[in-house]
């Protein structure tokens, strides 16, 4: 049998002294998706740390912000009344993932661990590049509906599952990060990789590091803002596309902020910051809307069965906002 | 196809003529006097089985635990086709808890199954054997098997396994080799094309036609239950195969010529089935369990992951059709084209006979219908719920619409003007049609004149909502062969047996509610046994056809007890004198059907003959009255949808099944039966595809993460009603109801899409891009930016 050894962390040190121990350590959160890797192959780690008795609280700070601790269940996080009045987009991106089963154990500090839902990355008989580096990609001329047109590489062009990280990007989240050379932050955007030449390092995460938190700074105009996930069925289904936005209009009909980040286009959650700021000081109509959406996506390298992706995801980026500058959505 | 099959090709069609004829100039039996009873028939009775399985007492093929049992896992080939060149077991072999290791190289030898196409007693649909040699013909094709003291020993085991291959070339491209399509020789018993008249012509000088080309791709049954076996070898050679099975007498006859053995060696059960729709025959797995059993002379258990669900069992599989219409101005057929191609492989011979519904669904002057194939090296393609009917609907039925709104005409109108008073094809008249009926009653339920002639007709928000409708039908099956037996006791209590199955249609309970009405016993006197090759012989349950067989064998035992009942009741009963069809069972005994005076209760009559019980045992008569009439179910689906106008999602709101398919038994099990199969015809319509990858021959997403049916969200309400008219030539007035409701599905989906956004789809599924490409942009731009950029 292949020994796998168990280890339960019941504080973050503890958590961080015991991965230092190990070869191939992997924490271990709700296991909803990490599990499931294990029994297809793709993933084979000699020691799981048990980090869900680590800190899960959800913490209102002052100024507005909201901090939420690494073993917090997504289903905690949908459901915590500040979450839903301060960034509606992140209660509704995680109530459009999964199912209640899993929402009840998945932790935040996993989720921003999935690994993508590439058909071929799942198949050990096929050539990928996440679970053979240099092996090379079956995607790029294979089914790639479901794939990135956005900051792909020839050697990747998988997207990152997430919803919950698509609101996370869009809302400017940090990353607490604890580990053997001490703790430290990163910005959401910057946690999660493009592919590069190097799609199997899907983060910045250094060695033996355990994600401890994610914070929400202070962002009073993400009180109206939504999230969007468009998808081949009602439930328990990935984004095709995915849209977070929170807008915010002065009296005059302009925007003075606005946060749109797409899920479902990219190897990472994707932070349309070339939309935001062509909108930042515009008129907010579906003219600037549409030209910032196209503007964000002039980029996109569209595949054999995705070339619908950059039109739907335009479409929808003018549609949500267009719901969010009439007040329609939450 | 070799010489031999086009030998019995033909015989098979001399067959039916001969016998066509002389059944012919046969008077009709007469009809079953059961057809029109009430009480217990048609009620609304719970499945009998029901609280066994919610309590999770009902053992299913995986949950049977035998003594001394290992636990089975497969290794499958990952090429399409070509040669094992290296093949490591040394490092399972070694394995803690391993017991065997079974590959080409030791596997029991092995001789090859009859097809089930070429047998009524067969039950699997590829005549390929299984480790019999280094060759690999499909991907997913097992190349060994670990037994182990437990599951996860096995399934380590199995992961040490190193196999290489050489590659051969493999065909693999349906859209590459169409063009080398061939007929088969025969269909089933029909032959491959049908023509009346030159349809060409017509076609091109109708007033109105469309000519168009549908696709769909492979499906998959996505059953909850994966399939497994656990199976044991006895010490006298005997051989006990617990499985999920829907053919059981065809799963032992074949095991016997592949193992050697004679029929009577061998016992298969299975008493519940965690769904079939086709998928539940028999495929290789079940060889390599029962040789490795036998090899290692212990019990096995195996159950397939759900990964090789999809690999190593069957599929429905990909087609293209062209379907053109011509008409009058007044929406009368004037031509029917209907051409299909599907793929297959040449170790089967399953057709997905495509061509069947539109040899009988509507009264066009000229008819041309056939089908075509191209063989591939993959899996064996298999039956799937209504195999044909489902996926050339959608066809038949998308055209039929197209056709409407280029006549400027109701769609429901283009159906009823089009009712064949006879079959189009035979000429035969109809048993019993009423799809005029079905079509008018449903369109008034659904409320189809609120529907808008004109697409984009009705917006709520960004959501376009339309109607669409389709026609869906299914021919009646009768199966020869099986065999009922019939115990009465003299507690006026009957056990009914036949080796049939019960895969959740509610087959035991509507059983069960025949007997009683056809014995005069309440509901709680009768039990239906089932599912065990130890009983008098079943026949499958496919194509519908299971009901109806196992009501004509139980009526012919029937017929048989009451011949002996009468017998038994001697010159003092007050049935002396009676034959069998002069009486009918009725409150525990019989009743003369002139007198009802003149009655004596079963156990009054087994009293006075001193006997505990009595016996009796029919055979399932051979169904005559399809050679005479032509018979088929029929539907009118209709269905609404909301479009997104941003998105190009489709929900579907509202559906609504009208049937007519002869007399409904239990109005509870037959709606859950249609609204079962409208619900798969919505993942075939929105979601469903085996993405075959055809570089590989590989499944890409053999998951139900990945292989999307319905979840519940995207289920509406399902409305079904049915005329409930008894069809005088079917046993008890019924028809069958299994597969029915899927057919209709896609194309009324299709059509209602159409209705809502104006997108018209021929491509199966109908997903959200396939929508996009057809709504234009708000501002009337193209929204693909990028797409001719290079990789930066």
């Amino acid at each position: 049998m292949i020994e796998l050894a168990y280890r339960r962390a019941t504080d973050v040190a503890a958590a961080i002294r015991f991965a230092a121990e190990e070869a191939t350590p992997k924490f271990l959160g709700g296991g909803t998706n990490l599990v499931d890797l294990m029994r297809e192959g793709a993933e084979a780690p000699a020691t799981l740390i048990d980090v869900t008795r680590l800190p899960g609280r959800i913490q209102e700070r002052e100024g507005g912000g909201v901090l939420i601790e690494g073993a917090a269940r997504n289903t905690a996080i949908a459901e915590h009344r500040a979450v839903r009045e301060r960034y509606p987009m992140l209660a509704k991106a995680i109530l459009a993932g999964a199912s209640g089963q899993i929402r009840n154990m998945a932790t935040v500090g996993g989720n921003l661990l999935q690994r993508t839902r590439c058909f071929y990355f799942y198949d050990s008989a096929g050539r990928c590049n996440k679970r053979a580096p240099g092996a090379g990609c079956d995607a790029v001329e294979g089914f790639n509906r479901i794939h990135a047109v956005l900051g792909a590489s020839p050697a990747c062009v998988a997207t990152h599952p997430s919803d919950m990280c698509v609101a996370f990007a869009a809302l400017d989240a940090i990353v607490h990060l604890d580990g053997p050379e001490g703790p430290r932050t990163l910005p959401m955007t910057a946690f999660h990789r493009l592919p590069g030449d190097t799609p199997e390092v899907e983060t910045e995460l250094r060695p033996h590091e355990l994600i401890t938190a994610v914070e929400l700074p202070p962002l009073p105009f993400a009180a109206r803002s939504t999230y969007r996930k468009v998808r081949d069925r009602s439930s328990y289904a990935f984004a095709l596309v995915s849209v977070a936005a929170a807008l915010d209009v002065d009296e005059g009909g302009r925007v003075r902020d606005v946060r749109i980040a797409l899920g479902g286009v990219a190897h990472k959650p994707w932070r349309a910051s070339k939309a935001e700021a062509a909108l930042r000081g515009a008129m907010a109509s579906a003219e600037s809307f549409r030209a910032a959406a196209e503007a964000e996506l002039a980029a996109a390298v569209p595949l054999r069965d995705n070339a619908f992706k950059p039109g739907l995801a335009v479409r929808t980026i003018v549609s949500t906002l267009g719901e969010l500058a009439r007040g329609e959505a939450a | 196809m070799s010489l031999g099959d086009k030998a019995k090709a033909k015989v098979t069609g001399a067959m039916q003529a001969v016998m066509g004829t002389a059944v012919g100039m046969m008077p009709d039996a007469a009809p079953d006097p059961l057809r029109r009873k009430g009480g217990v028939i048609g009620a609304q009775v719970s499945r009998l089985d029901g609280p066994v399985k919610v309590a999770g007492q009902a053992r299913f093929a995986a949950e049977v635990a035998l003594d001394g049992m290992a636990y089975a896992t497969l290794v499958t080939s990952t090429v399409a086709r070509g040669r094992i060149v290296e093949l490591d077991t040394a490092a399972a072999e070694a394995a803690p808890g391993v017991s065997l290791v079974m590959t080409h190289r030791n596997a029991p030898r092995m001789k090859a199954p009859t097809r089930f196409t070429e047998s009524l007693t067969a039950a699997t649909n590829s005549d390929l054997t299984v480790m019999q040699d280094e060759v690999i013909r499909y991907d997913g094709e097992p190349v060994a098997v670990v037994l182990a003291d437990t599951q996860e020993q096995a399934d380590h085991a199995a992961s040490l396994i190193r196999v290489s291959y050489e590659r051969e070339p493999a065909v693999l491209d349906f859209d590459a080799v169409k063009h080398e399509a061939k007929p088969p020789p025969i269909i089933f018993t029909s032959p491959p094309e049908v023509k009346h008249g030159d349809a060409e012509t017509a076609l091109a000088s109708a007033p109105v036609s469309v000519d168009l080309t549908f696709r769909t791709p492979r499906h998959s049954h996505a059953a909850i239950e994966p399939h497994a076996l656990t199976t044991a070898w006895g010490e006298d050679g005997s051989l006990i195969v617990h499985t999920c099975s829907q053919m059981l007498g065809g799963t032992r006859s074949n095991l016997a010529e592949v193992f050697g053995i004679e029929e009577e060696q061998i016992r298969v059960l299975s008493r519940f089935v965690g769904g079939g729709f086709g998928g539940k025959t028999l495929w290789s797995h079940e060889y390599v369990a029962i040789a490795a059993a036998r090899l290692a002379g212990r019990p096995v258990r195996l159950a397939l992951s759900r990964e090789q669900v999809f690999r190593l069992t069957g599929f429905r599989t990909v087609t293209e059709q062209r379907m053109a219409l011509g008409a009058r101005e007044d929406g009368r057929l004037l031509a029917l084209i209907h051409d299909g191609l599907t793929a297959s492989v040449y170790h089967n011979a399953f057709p997905e006979q495509i061509s069947f519904p539109a040899r009988h669904m509507y009264a066009a002057e000229t008819l041309r219908v056939g089908q075509k194939k191209v063989d591939l090296d993959t899996a064996a393609n298999t039956s799937m719920r209504a195999p044909g009917e489902s996926v050339a609907t959608f066809a038949i039925e998308s055209a039929m619409d197209e056709l409407a709104e280029k006549l400027g005409m109701n769609p429901v109108e283009l159906r009823i003007v089009n009712d064949p008073e006879k079959d189009p094809d035979s000429g035969l008249p109809f048993s019993s049609r009423h799809a005029v009926q079905a079509w008018r009653t449903g369109a008034e339920a659904f409320g189809w004149d609120q529907r808008s002639a004109t697409p984009r007709a009705r917006r709520e928000g960004d959501w376009l909502v339309g109607m669409g409708c389709a026609s869906g039908t299914y021919p009646f099956q009768q199966m020869p062969g099986g065999v009922a037996r019939i115990r009465l006791s003299a507690d006026g209590r009957a056990v009914v047996q036949m080796a049939s199955h019960e895969m959740g249609m509610g087959t035991a309970t509507v059983q069960a509610q025949h007997a009683a009405a056809r014995l005069g016993l309440a509901l709680e006197d009768v039990t239906f046994e089932y599912g065990d090759t130890d009983l008098p012989a079943g026949t499958m349950a496919g194509g519908s056809s299971q009901t109806a067989t196992i009501i004509a064998t139980v009526a012919a035992a029937s017929d048989e007890l009451f011949t002996q009942l009468i017998r038994l009741a001697g010159n003092d009963s007050p049935l002396a004198g009676l034959k069998a069809d002069d009486v009918e069972a009725d409150g525990g005994g019989l009743r003369a059907r002139e007198d009802p005076a003149r009655f004596e209760t079963y156990a009054s009559i087994l009293g006075r003959a001193g006997r505990d019980t009595v016996e009796a045992e029919g055979k399932s008569p051979m169904p005559t009255a399809p050679m005479k009439y032509s018979m088929h179910s029929f539907s009118a689906v209709f269905c609404e949808v909301r479009v997104n106008e941003v998105t190009g999602e489709t929900r579907v709101s509202r559906m609504l099944g009208s049937f007519d398919c002869g007399r409904i038994l239990n109005a509870k099990t037959a709606a859950s039966q249609f609204r079962g199969g409208m619900i798969q015809g919505l993942g075939l319509a929105l979601t469903e595809e085996m993405l075959f990858d055809t570089r590989s021959g590989r499944i890409m997403n053999p998951s139900m993460a990945e292989y999307h049916v319905p979840v519940h969200l995207d289920v509406p309400e399902i409305d079904v009603m049915w005329t409930d008219i008894p069809d005088p030539h079917a046993p008890m007035g019924a028809r069958g109801v299994g597969e029915i409701g899927i057919t209709g599905v896609g194309a009324a989906v299709a059509n209602a899409i159409y209705n809502a956004c104006g997108v018209r789809i021929r491509d199966l599924p109908l997903t959200l891009d396939r929508v996009l490409a057809g709504l234009p942009d708000a501002t009337g731009r193209p929204t693909a930016p990028g797409k001719d950029q290079a990789w930066t």
